[in-house]
């Protein structure tokens, strides 16, 4: 078993990247067997996950599946090292399950299947990567690389919109969002480079240490004292913006609802399902872990713009007339609350978001699934013109409803748990603001109740008399996605023991919390 | 001091080489002049393994110290060999194709890589400008070398004017560096240098003029901004396969010069002149990758990406140090791979269809999924995305930079970078997402391919090219994720120039 654990986390990167590379060299025409392939690929990946989280020793806690391969010697000295704590294993196991589901429901993806496999099996990867490794050169590789395939995913395979006066092509929304993520990875690529110089220069010439990109030797230093109050009040900016833009964070959230209602169904499950988690969790990992002062500082201002986040997400979804507008919209909204928990710099709150990253994970990849099914079969997101769908796509109603009472904090529900403890921490800390989030979960309510009684229920109009729910495999996907809903709402204590045993190692680094 | 001689075997062996290409050139029949190539790539190969072999682990300076046989100097002599094998191979088809005489061609070829390897070889300034001058004229004789081709041949004045102008500002910038402190050998410079900077105030303005003017020279010669502009008419009016060696080998040789010259020579006096190389390398990508946003024709915006490069190659420059010439040398290396995968895939494109411009680019994904796929890469590979080369180039030379207290130049070069990315993505969307245009449909429908609904231009390119840039695109990833290899050389070739 040991050997196992030594390299159950490469695997999770070989694994998709492996069938992307194996996609590559199959025949364009066979569909069924590249469909299949992919499916495959993502059957095994969640199993090694779900592995992976069941292994994960709580009572120890700390890094575990520990390995570390040199990449690169002195002077940059870059490892491949590997290794999951309490807060990336129910990431990782975020991401088996979204990609899963993803591949599920792509099952018709249309033209140039292939490559848009291909692009998906690469996207995956580069997720897997920036959860499990621990160096911040690779960290930053993957980050990157999960970013690449979104360009011609979107742009290919994406879907315009049309609001009347003006369109919103999916080429528009394509650019918008790989430009302001790659901007934001320009500020973290600053951030990482001042770390690195910042080490070697406390180090000094002729030490017997080197410096390097590897998290462990940066915390250690840090303990040292290589990174003065100065330099980490100026880099945590960089770190809390460059990482925010992927989070979705206000001001800088437009590319979010832009690209996800451009991108097709399993992009936008995988996107805002679990890469805008990428941002909040490097924002913990890179940031808070390395620069505890600086971050100490600036969560006034972060746990502030996360509030934004809350209150201006919901109501600028409460303005949609697009279904996946409505849905992207309440992503930032929902990302706000992760923001705000992690702002606290509390147990109960920082669980909470990390919980949050993992229930919107899923309920996000479930909207956009329903959303996908439901744009198939009537060819329109436009909440006016839908109504009456439960009368003829019955199930498929109810998984999106489940989602949206997921959304509005149902108890019983994940996000019920997640918010709770996000406002816990948030009350204890600024109670102020946490009223403000909690008006912003009750416009939730208003847009998702508005939403369900507009395009779902009352008066079924003629043209869909001929509608049904969607396909046994899609639908089947969104089935998974509500049972573990209903599982993490009922019954959150797995993935709590976890997640509080990454959340007490990383707020032992506060001490004056 | 000349009994070692024949270390310069290589170099001899090279000009023969040449010679006897053109001198079989005169007994081939016309329909026979492929064979050139293939003799000369052969040669080419001979030569590196021979090269390799006899001066593996030398260190030696042949007469009296004009030129170096170290590590550095064998490092680019085998990368300027293999570049010359890629650059006649992906021109073949074209050459057959487009151009007349392709003995002297090859022939040509193979003195700019002469004058290259010597290049990087010189170790005193006269020597380093005749060998300068040597693959200059190749690159004259080339750039103008579609003689029926009007743009080919304006490219080819422009070039020579601006080329003549630039190497008497260089040889006056050497002269009164001669002045000021007279010697010219890199090693008696520095000497000179020490002494002369321990007393200050006593160093006379003649050499900082003349120091300055070898800069001014140089950077006409790799294009930085403000001496750039000859840049895009050239490259535009140069055949394809030419536009291709200009863009990548004078690039690559001039700064193998640049790092030595700066590295052995002038490195005494870094404090001096380590601002005005950093102003330059941040108004150079600045402005390159601004001004490419605004092509139309991707040989033009191929020239101006190239400048945005030189810019990140001034950076090296400017942080001149152990980790500052490793990174240097590591990104001309990853530049040079990534550009010709490029253009490669370029040249195949224009093999079939005749066309460079951006809108021609239409539909490529359907129509040739492999030569879209490859310069794709290569794209992303300049922008700088992870998995390719770009990546982990750009992150090794801009950390290098770093540590040597130029991180506002880092942050410079980084947003100049994302500025790249957007007209690269917009080559990608030209390729994936938009429609063929309509002269390719046109031309489907003519053709016999309607039938297959083919919806841009009829043609394979051939096996060769695909093969040249399979090979590329493999190395572009090669280099993205396993640079470890190339390091270790790298490493070597930096202890030989900096001790």
């Amino acid at each position: 078993m040991a050997d196992f654990k030594s390299i159950a986390l490469l695997l999770t990167i070989l694994l998709p990247a492996g069938a992307g590379t194996l996609l590559v060299f199959m025949p364009r025409s066979q569909t069924m067997a590249i469909k299949s392939l992919a499916a495959l690929a993502g059957a095994l990946t969640l199993a090694l996950t779900i592995v992976i989280f069941a292994m994960y020793d709580y009572g120890e806690g700390g890094y575990q599946f520990v390995n570390a391969w040199r990449w690169l010697d002195d002077p940059m000295n870059i490892d491949f090292s590997v290794g999951i704590d309490g807060i990336s294993a129910p990431m990782v196991l975020l991401t088996g399950i979204v990609m899963f589901a993803g591949a599920l429901v792509s099952w018709n993806v249309g033209p140039r299947s292939k490559d848009f496999f291909v692009l998906f099996m690469f996207l995956v990867a580069g997720v897997f990567g920036v959860f499990v490794v621990r160096d911040l050169f690779f960290l930053f590789f993957f980050y990157e690389l999960a970013v690449l395939p979104m360009f011609p995913l979107i742009g290919i395979w994406g879907s315009s919109t049309n609001f009347g006066n003006f369109l919103r092509t999916k080429e528009y929304g394509a650019m918008k969002l790989t430009l302001y993520l790659v901007a934001g990875s320009v500020l973290v690529w600053i951030g990482i480079i001042a770390l690195y110089v910042a080490a070697s220069d406390f180090l000094g010439d002729g030490a017997t240490a080197q410096a390097g990109f590897s998290l462990e030797l940066l915390e250690t230093l840090g303990e040292d004292g290589a990174f003065s109050r100065n330099f980490q009040l100026l880099f945590f900016p960089f770190f809390m913006v460059g990482f925010g833009v992927l989070a979705g964070l206000w001001p800088f959230h437009t590319w979010s609802p832009d690209g996800h209602v451009a991108a097709p169904t399993a992009v936008s499950m995988v996107h805002a399902g679990v890469l805008m988690k990428l941002g909040a969790y490097g924002i913990i990992r890179v940031g808070m872990t390395l620069l505890p002062e600086g971050a100490e500082a600036w969560m006034p201002v972060l746990i502030g713009l996360g509030t934004v986040n809350v209150i201006y997400g919901a109501i600028s979804a409460l303005s949609q007339r697009d279904l996946k507008y409505v849905v992207g919209y309440s992503s930032v909204s929902h990302m706000g609350l992760v923001l705000m928990g992690i702002a606290t710099l509390h147990p109960l709150g920082l669980g909470g978001a990390v919980l949050q990253m993992f229930s919107h994970g899923i309920m996000t990849a479930l909207f956009f699934a329903v959303v996908g099914i439901i744009y198939e079969k009537t060819h329109t997101r436009d909440i006016t013109v839908l109504g009456g769908l439960s009368k003829r796509m019955g199930l498929t109603v109810t998984f999106f409803a489940v989602a949206g009472l997921t959304s509005l904090g149902l108890p019983g529900l994940s996000g019920f748990v997640a918010e709770v403890l996000i406002f816990m921490g948030a009350f204890q800390e600024y109670w102020y603001l946490a009223v403000l989030g909690v008006v912003g979960a009750a416009i939730t309510a208003v847009y998702i109740l508005r939403l369900l009684a507009r395009a779902f229920f009352g008066p079924m109009d003629e043209k869909w008399e001929h509608l049904s729910d969607g396909g046994r495999i899609e639908m089947g996907a969104a089935a998974m996605l509500v049972f573990i809903l209903i599982f993490v709402g009922v019954w959150p204590l797995p993935l709590m023991d976890v997640i509080n045993t990454g959340v007490a190692e990383l707020l032992s680094r506060f001490p004056g919390v | 001091m000349t009994d070692n001689l024949h270390l310069l075997l290589p170099e001899f062996l090279l000009a023969s080489l040449a010679l006897v290409v053109l001198g079989v050139d005169l007994f081939l029949p016309a329909n026979r002049k492929h064979l050139l190539a293939w003799l000369s790539v052969a040669g080419l190969i001979g030569l590196l393994v021979l090269a390799l072999v006899m001066l593996w682990d030398k260190d030696l300076s042949l007469y009296g110290g004009l030129v170096k046989t170290d590590a550095y100097s064998l490092l680019f002599k085998a990368f300027f060999y293999v570049l010359g094998g890629v650059v006649i191979l992906a021109s073949l088809d074209f050459v057959k194709k487009h151009l007349r005489s392709p003995g002297e061609f090859y022939a040509i070829v193979l003195f700019a890589v002469l004058g290259m390897s010597v290049m990087a070889a010189s170790v005193e300034l006269l020597t380093a400008y005749i060998a300068l001058e040597l693959m200059s004229f190749s690159f004259y004789i080339m750039v103008a070398y579609g003689r029926n081709n009007p743009k080919s041949n304006e490219a080819g004045i422009k070039y020579i004017l601006i080329g003549a102008f630039s190497s008497a500002i260089l040889l006056y910038g050497v002269s009164l560096l001669y002045g000021a402190v007279g010697v010219t050998r890199y090693d008696e410079i520095a000497a000179a240098l020490t002494t002369a900077m321990a007393n200050a105030d006593a160093v006379s303005p003649t050499l900082w003029v003349g120091l300055a003017l070898v800069l001014v020279g140089l950077g006409f010669k790799v294009a930085a901004v403000p001496f750039h502009m000859w840049a895009p008419d050239t490259y535009e009016g140069a055949p394809l396969p030419v536009t291709a060696f200009l863009s990548v080998g004078s690039k690559v040789a001039a700064f193998a010069l640049l790092l030595r010259l700066f590295g052995e020579a002038f490195m005494p006096t870094i404090d001096q002149w380590q601002l005005l190389v950093a102003v330059l390398a941040a108004i150079t990508m600045i402005l390159g990758n601004v001004v490419a946003i605004a092509q139309r024709n991707m040989k033009r915006l191929l020239a101006y990406s190239s400048v945005g490069h030189v810019g990140f190659m001034l950076l090296g420059i400017a942080a001149l140090s152990h980790i500052g010439a490793e990174s240097l040398i590591l990104y001309m290396i990853g530049y040079a791979v990534t550009s010709m995968a490029v253009f490669t895939a370029l040249i195949a494109f224009f093999n079939v269809t005749g066309r460079d411009d951006i809108s021609d680019l239409g539909g490529l994904a359907d129509s040739h999924p492999f030569l879209a796929a490859a310069m794709a890469i290569g794209l992303f590979s300049l922008g700088g995305l992870p998995f390719f080369a770009g990546f982990t180039i750009k992150f090794y030379l801009f950390t290098a930079a770093a540590t040597q207290g130029l991180l506002w130049l880092s942050g410079v070069a980084m947003l100049s970078s994302l500025i790249s990315l957007y007209y690269y993505l917009m080559v990608v969307r030209q390729m994936y997402i938009e429609p063929a245009p309509a002269w390719a449909m046109e031309e489907a429908e003519d053709g016999e391919s309607s039938a297959y609904d083919e919806p841009a231009a009829v043609g394979k390119p051939s096996a060769l090219i695909v093969t040249v840039l399979a090979a590329l695109t493999l190395g572009v990833i090669f280099v993205g994720i396993y640079p470890f290899p190339l390091l270790e050389a790298i490493k070597a070739a930096t202890g030989a120039l900096l001790g």
